[in-house]
């Protein structure tokens, strides 16, 4: 599968070459540390907590997840790829990676984060792990189509987060709501509205990025 | 037999306020050598890009037939190989790793018969499993070559094609040149002359420019 | 746009404006100039004149960007790019208005000029989207690709709007009327206005769109002809 092997040829350059991986890991390191610096002793609240982890994602994300498509516009490879690819082969291939390294980076800092806040406790863990998968799904999905209209446009590294933030916006506070729902112990059926919310988010932004790409790709 | 047809009407391009060239038209059909000529700077390589489908031109329009039926732009990149100054391989890559993704990624199996061969047509099959960040700027110059002629294409382009490359380098490349063009339609673009010696017709950009 | 509709234009702004502010509102209102208490707005009801009118106007502007947006993706034609562009600009200064003229509402009837409410959290982010709009075109040299660039990220962005105006005001609870929490459906849609009330709020936000359309025409001519003006200079 054609997508599939720009997948496999992008996961294998960054194990080679472990750019992003080493970058990535440091930064959550060191975000989660500054936090915890900053919150020293105090008591926060669970409210706080939950917004918080939301925080830490969404800045992980705009350090890691515009490489995709800004990599190989550095490099010129663009042209590579436009000679050997579709431009939806292209779109599918970044995207999959994009869903694979959302879910590795924030399944570390969910782990990372519930053993360092001891208030992060959640009482509807199923709750919690639905509302993660459809996220981070839909976090995939609007960073990507983010990346690749950057990657084309100039000073690459502060729009990313500029762009990205509006359109991550309801996704984002749906989230937090979400987490907190876990946190408290909400069930399924109060949660369902905001779980409709975000796969109807993941739904449409894929929808009207499948739709975009080809315009951004091909000048 | 295949038949491949390269139709080109008034093509303009401009970037911004700046003419590129206007009014390019040609029709190339298969056995064919085809020259692009001009001085530096007078969008040679502009035109390349816009045959190969990487960018768009500002007006005017390319039409890719293969046997009588066009070819849709989203397909056309498995009929058409393109050696270029700006093309990058992935250096951190060997030449067979790099190659090989790129057949997958092409949707094409590998032919190891064929890329065995022309690696050591151009003289790289030893180092074919070497990194191609090691590789000198003629190395790459040559393994552009393979990259642009292992998927067989119809429509090759070759655009400064002997630049980095000894004299022995560029026999290899004119030989290549003349037996693609037995079945297929070749494109040069470039300044030198002996590159040029080999196309059947040639035009020169700055003719263009009006 | 002709001389007697300008004239018009303006009488018609003047007497909203004037009629907004300062038409006293009342308990029983009797004469024709007084207005109704409304529950949970009272004396400041009479900013909905003219803060109501800048939101929605901030609304068609981003709906127009999108739509010069799809029109330039489908024909490349500049023109609808910068008819986009125009729409922007007016755009992001009504959103700044709204955004003031709320957060001022807000500290009268509220207690704080901001407090995160669902509308509130919609108008900011509408701003920001405006804002990362403009920093996109200012980043790219190319003319096209400039516009190509910035009609996907209008468009991926209207799809988002939705969101913020239909869902989260039903899902947060909210200090504006019309939230999830306030029994009312707010003075607009249950009509507590009275007669006179409605005819200068539905005159306001005419003159106001009429104003938009008009001052959006002058944007996009402008922006045409100043870009013809320099392609003729250039190629001589």
């Amino acid at each position: 599968m054609k997508s599939y092997a720009l997948f496999k040829k992008d996961i294998s350059s960054e194990l080679r070459t472990r750019y992003a991986i080493n970058a990535l890991a440091m930064f959550i390191i060191v975000t989660l540390s500054i936090i915890l610096f900053s919150i020293g002793n105090e008591r926060i609240s669970s409210s706080l907590t939950g917004g918080l982890f939301w925080v830490i994602i969404f800045f992980t994300s705009m350090s890691g997840l515009s490489r995709v498509f800004v990599s190989e516009e550095e490099r010129g490879t663009s042209l590579t790829l436009q000679l050997i690819a579709a431009p939806s082969t292209v779109f599918s291939g970044k995207l999959l990676f994009n869903l694979i390294l959302v879910f590795a980076m924030n399944t570390v800092i969910a782990i990372l984060y519930s053993a360092l806040f001891n208030t992060f406790v959640l009482k509807n863990f199923a709750l919690f792990l639905t509302s993660f998968i459809l996220s981070n799904i839909g976090l995939a999905f609007a960073s990507t189509i983010i990346a690749a209209i950057i990657s084309k446009a100039g000073a690459k590294g502060t729009l990313y987060p500029v762009l990205s933030f509006p359109i991550l916006l309801p996704l984002i506070l749906t989230s937090v709501q979400l987490t907190l729902f876990a946190m408290d112990g909400t069930s399924f059926e109060t949660a369902k509205f905001e779980l409709a919310i975000v796969g109807c988010y993941d739904v449409i932004i894929f929808t009207v990025s499948y739709l975009l790409f080809d315009f951004i790709w091909k000048e | 037999m295949i038949e491949y047809s390269l139709t080109v009407e008034s093509i303009n391009k401009t970037f911004g306020r700046r003419l590129i060239f206007s009014g390019i038209n040609f029709k190339l059909d298969s056995s064919t050598i085809f020259g692009i000529s001009g001085p530096n700077g007078s969008g040679k390589s502009t035109l390349v890009k816009i045959i190969a489908n990487i960018i768009s031109p500002s007006s005017g329009k390319l039409v890719h037939n293969l046997n009588g039926t066009e070819i849709k732009p989203e397909k056309l990149h498995n009929h058409i190989g393109l050696v270029s100054p700006y093309l990058v391989l992935y250096d951190e890559f060997s030449a067979y790793e790099n190659l090989n993704y790129f057949s997958e990624i092409r949707g094409i199996s590998f032919d190891k018969e064929k890329v065995d061969k022309l690696l050591n047509k151009f003289l790289l099959y030893n180092r074919k499993d070497d990194l191609v960040k090691t590789y000198s700027s003629g190395m790459k110059q040559r393994l552009k070559f393979i990259f642009a002629l292992m998927h067989s294409p119809q429509l090759i382009i070759l655009d400064e094609p002997t630049s980095n490359l000894d004299d022995e380098g560029k026999e290899v490349v004119y030989e290549l040149v003349k037996k693609e063009a037995e079945k297929n339609i070749v494109i040069i673009a470039s300044n030198e002359k002996t590159d040029l010696s080999l196309c059947s017709e040639t035009i020169d950009l700055k003719n263009y420019k009006k | 746009m002709k001389t007697t509709w300008k004239i018009l234009l303006f009488l018609l702004l003047c007497f909203v404006s004037i009629a907004g502010i300062s038409f006293p509102i009342v308990k029983n209102p009797q004469a024709w100039y007084e207005f109704p208490f409304i529950k949970g707005l009272e004396e400041n009801a009479k900013i909905i004149f003219f803060h109501v009118p800048t939101a929605w106007l901030t609304v068609i502007a981003f709906l127009m960007t999108a739509i010069y947006s799809i029109k330039y993706l489908r024909k490349k034609n500049l023109d609808d790019d910068a008819k986009a562009y125009a729409a922007a600009q007016l755009g992001i200064i009504f959103c700044i208005l709204a955004t003031v003229t709320g957060a001022v509402w807000a500290k009268f009837a509220w207690g704080s000029f901001w407090s995160w409410d669902p509308r509130q959290t919609s108008i900011f982010a509408l701003l920001l989207i405006y804002g990362a709009w403009f920093a996109l075109r200012s980043s790219i040299e190319s003319e096209e690709k400039r516009a190509t660039l910035s009609s996907v990220y209008a468009i991926i962005a209207f799809v988002t709007v939705p969101f913020f105006i239909f869902i989260m005001p039903r899902i947060m609870t909210g200090l504006h009327p019309g939230s999830a929490d306030d029994t009312n459906a707010g003075p607009i849609v249950d009509f507590k206005m009275n007669g006179n009330m409605q005819l200068i709020f539905f005159l306001s936000l005419i003159g106001f769109t009429i104003l938009y359309f008009w001052m959006w025409r002058l944007g996009y001519k402008s922006i045409i002809y100043r870009d013809k003006l320099n392609k003729k200079l250039i190629r001589g």
